[in-house]
């Protein structure tokens, strides 16, 4: 199976629908957590496109491309335990983690 | 481009539809496991042994489960009462995802001419990424090891009770 003139092209492509779907469950859903999953499917799918790219460029032994998405992986699990932190204290403010009803911002 | 590729990449497209379009948060949290172990299992189809079993680790092995917990924590399984789960300007956000998914496309497709070719399996241990970790990159390292420090107490003080909070 041969669609593309080079398995590159795949994976990016694959990376680029990975975004626009975690794009598009952030900016529609109402639930801040579910927010959260697409922002979390977005960083995902650009360690996708370091990692393809670093195993396809020359010189993958300077392992630049893999050390980009180790460190975005670290970066991302802080990311998410601050984001679920925070989703956990509006919750217990506001009584609700639905984004549309979410309108005001005092302690 | 093998079969393997492309069983691959449909688990992992279909687990992130999944992820974002149903109504149970659980089920969305469980979806969302699924694209973790397919984008794992692409990384080591990249030969990228180490970031895949990164992956595994931190994100199935705790970023769903953070994700997991939380849900509970805040009943957010519960449908809203009204029943709808996308926003009221979802029509809005769902055009601006498919214009960047249309501009992604049509880059990688535009420059496919010019990506490099297959070339051969890149041979890197992990004594290697460790070397290298210690020495090229120890800067980086220290402030991501600053970095985890400071949002793990950070997240612990935002989700910690305050006195006085009723319940």
């Amino acid at each position: 199976m041969t669609v593309f003139a080079t398995p590159l092209a795949g994976y990016l492509l694959v990376a680029a629908l990975l975004f626009a779907i975690g794009l598009a469950g952030a900016l529609t859903r109402r639930n801040a957590i579910l927010v959260l999953i697409g922002i979390e499917l977005m960083l995902n799918a650009a360690n996708l496109n370091l990692i393809a790219f670093w195993r396809y460029m020359p010189h993958p032994e300077a392992l630049t491309g893999m050390m980009f998405a180790i460190f975005s992986i670290a970066v991302a699990a802080a990311e998410a335990a601050v984001g679920l932190g925070l989703v956990i204290s509006i919750h217990r403010h506001a009584k609700t983690t639905d984004l549309d009803e979410m309108n005001k911002m005092k302690g | 481009m093998s079969f393997v590729f492309w069983l691959l990449a449909a688990i992992t497209v279909a687990g992130g539809l999944a992820a974002v379009l149903l109504k149970n948060l659980v089920h969305c949290a469980l979806a969302l496991t699924v694209v973790f172990t397919g984008l794992a299992l692409l990384f080591l189809q990249l030969d990228a042994q180490f970031a895949g079993f990164a992956q595994i680790l931190v994100y199935v092995g705790a970023v769903a489960i953070l994700v997991v917990f939380a849900i509970l924590l805040t009943r957010s399984s519960e449908t809203p009462k009204d029943g709808g789960v996308f926003s009221r300007t979802w029509g809005a956000g769902l055009v601006i995802a498919a214009a960047v998914f249309a501009v992604l496309g049509w880059a990688v497709l535009q420059s496919e001419a010019g990506l490099p070719h297959e070339t051969s399996v890149p041979n890197v241990t992990v004594q290697q990424i460790g070397e290298a970790l210690m020495g090229r990159y120890v800067l980086p390292l220290e402030i991501v090891a600053l970095l985890l420090t400071a949002a793990m107490i950070g997240a612990v003080i935002v989700a910690m009770h305050e006195k006085g909070d009723a319940k």
